[in-house]
């Protein structure tokens, strides 16, 4: 071989960010094409917006300098559970897919670097979980009366892109000890149904026991909720950054880049 | 060459031209898969020497993987994407990769370039494999098992797609189940069993099969008894069923001689003669035999 290293083999004229953007259009195509995908990650978070402002939609929540409408309370779980669904249990679940059916084995056996095919992945996850950032908290302003923020609106980009880069992570760790694309999808649930629960996603947090919460607050979910409802809360001051949950949450996604390190294959896993 | 505790296979000592169809042949379990995928670089091996295009794949990168192609014995294709798009995208990781179309249409799937690859069958999506093996426009190719599964009217479409890539001046490292895809399409044939290598040669030459001795078989007319036969007929009788004789020699033009003279003088008809010279698969099934 030349004295080229891995760093700088170039894959013809194409730069490695072009590379990624190529990997990105046919992820984002095959997943905007599968139903399951579809349903899961973008209708689900709509339907429970919808569901719960039409039940509780004229109701107040306590929250950190005073009261808040419902709506205005929802959104931001919401949102927290569309980048879950985009970034967390869509990944594991087409990951492990491919995984255990040869087809990232066979992309092994091509020139791209591995590199390539998890940043084309999580880019678009990450492009979905924004497209359902935005989609959530336009119905919610419009149809429910949410408040819209306006001065946090950095703080909201920080915490949906944070929150969708750990959850990728987490995602792929998840992925390298799941066994089966079978239990790829019941197990995302069981980790991510209660935790929706006790993280105040699902049920307000004022009415929560401190317990529950802290327990939820040793969790990713509720520090992605919290950053994310600090930066839509009208009562909040400043910028909106929550950065103990932004730190909170970046902690977690170097734990999960570490198992992936260390745990993820490109091969089905042998039974 | 072994990995987790198993020793797959040792002592393999292969080596393959530019421009040649190698055929691996061995029953399930011999090893043919784990050789393959250390020669593909997915596999660590214990020991041994591999050089694959003068580059040793356990350290090989990317600029290697441009030069080879590879079907795996078992990968699906991507289900959400057309035959065009999968072609497209896995045509994006290559510096050179061939001609989409032209793929296409080489793997015989330009009736379904825009179909998905959840409606495509099982042959097909078989082809799409090959296809995408090929889209880098690879020096080598290797092939697990690419017909296991098909039809015969797809295997021979199969055959035609290999021997088109050994047109192109591929080089071509194939396992296979079917003696007679390694007899249509293979310059020379290496049979492992239990890990080793038990015989090499060309279709033609393997295990001593152009030197084998035919087999004439028939049955003794009713009232005739074998002692009634010239003596060098009876000289060659290596078995015996019931009335039924089977003789075997490397002059078998001699003995048939013999045998009709004697026939016609006596009035026999041995209708039922039979001339028998060994297969690909007779030689195959005889080096690959297991001690009981």
């Amino acid at each position: 071989m030349s004295a080229s290293s891995p760093a700088t083999v170039r894959h013809g004229s194409k730069p490695a960010w072009a590379l990624v953007v190529h990997q990105f259009r046919y992820d984002l195509r095959s997943f905007l094409r599968n139903r399951q995908g579809r349903f899961f990650t973008l209708a689900l978070p709509i339907l429970f917006l919808v569901i719960f402002c039409s039940v509780f939609g004229n109701g107040t929540v306590r929250v950190p300098g005073g009261r808040i409408k419902e709506s205005t309370y929802y959104v931001p779980g919401l949102v927290a559970l569309g980048i879950i669904s985009a970034s967390f249990v869509n990944l594991v679940i087409s990951v492990t897919t491919q995984r255990e059916s040869g087809i990232l084995k066979r992309r092994r056996a091509t020139p791209v670097p591995a590199w390539v095919l998890i940043a084309g992945r999580s880019l678009t996850a990450v492009v979905t979980a924004i497209a359902i950032a935005v989609v959530l908290v336009a119905i919610g302003g419009v149809a429910y009366g949410a408040h819209l923020p306006g001065r946090t609106i950095p703080a909201i980009i920080v915490a949906v892109v944070l929150g969708s880069v750990t959850f990728c992570l987490l995602g792929y760790a998840l992925a390298s000890v799941i066994g089966s694309a079978d239990s790829a999808q019941p197990m995302t649930q069981a980790v991510m149904l209660p935790l929706y629960f006790i993280s105040g996603v699902f049920v307000p947090s004022d009415i929560i026991p401190k317990w529950l919460t802290n327990v939820a607050s040793v969790f990713p979910v509720r520090h992605l909720s919290q950053a994310l409802l600090t930066a839509f809360n009208p009562h909040t001051t400043g910028s909106g950054f929550a950065w103990h949950d932004i730190l909170i949450l970046g902690i977690w996604g170097i734990g999960g880049l570490v198992v992936a390190i260390r745990r993820f294959g490109w091969e089905p896993k042998e039974t | 060459m072994a990995y987790g505790e198993f020793e797959a296979v040792r002592g393999i000592d292969l080596e393959v031209q530019r421009g040649e169809v190698f055929a691996f042949l061995g029953p399930n379990g011999a090893g043919k898969t784990t050789t393959l995928e250390v020669m593909e670089g997915y596999r660590k091996r214990s020991g041994g020497e591999v050089s694959v295009l003068g580059v040793d794949p356990e350290h090989a990168g990317s600029d290697w993987r441009e030069r080879i192609g590879v079907v795996l014995q078992e990968s699906d294709v991507e289900p959400e994407l057309t035959v065009r798009e999968c072609l497209q995208l896995y045509g994006g990781y290559y510096r050179t990769p061939r001609p989409v179309e032209d793929t296409i249409a080489l793997a015989g799937l330009s009736e379904k370039a825009d179909t998905r690859g959840a409606r495509l069958s099982g042959g097909q999506r078989r082809r799409l494999d090959v296809a995408l093996a090929l889209i880098g426009d690879p020096e080598l190719v290797f092939l697990d098992e690419p017909t296991t599964g098909f039809d015969p009217l797809a295997r021979r479409a199969a055959w035609d797609v290999i021997a088109g890539l050994q047109a192109l001046g591929k080089t071509i490292f194939l396992t296979t189940h079917y003696m007679e895809e390694a007899e249509h399409l293979a310059d020379r044939i290496c049979v492992i069993a239990a890990g080793e290598i038990v015989a090499e040669g060309t279709p033609q030459t393997l295990g001593g099969r152009d030197s084998a001795r035919s087999e004439i078989s028939f049955t003794l007319p009713a009232g005739v008894d074998a002692g009634a036969l010239p003596p060098a007929v009876a000289a060659v009788i290596s078995d015996r069923q019931g009335r039924r004789l089977v003789l075997e020699s490397h002059e078998p033009l001699e003995i048939l001689g013999a045998l009709s003279a004697w026939a016609r003088e006596h009035g026999h008809a041995l209708a039922d003669i039979d001339v028998h010279r060994p297969t690909l698969e007779d030689t195959y099934l005889k080096l690959t035999e297991r001690p009981q």
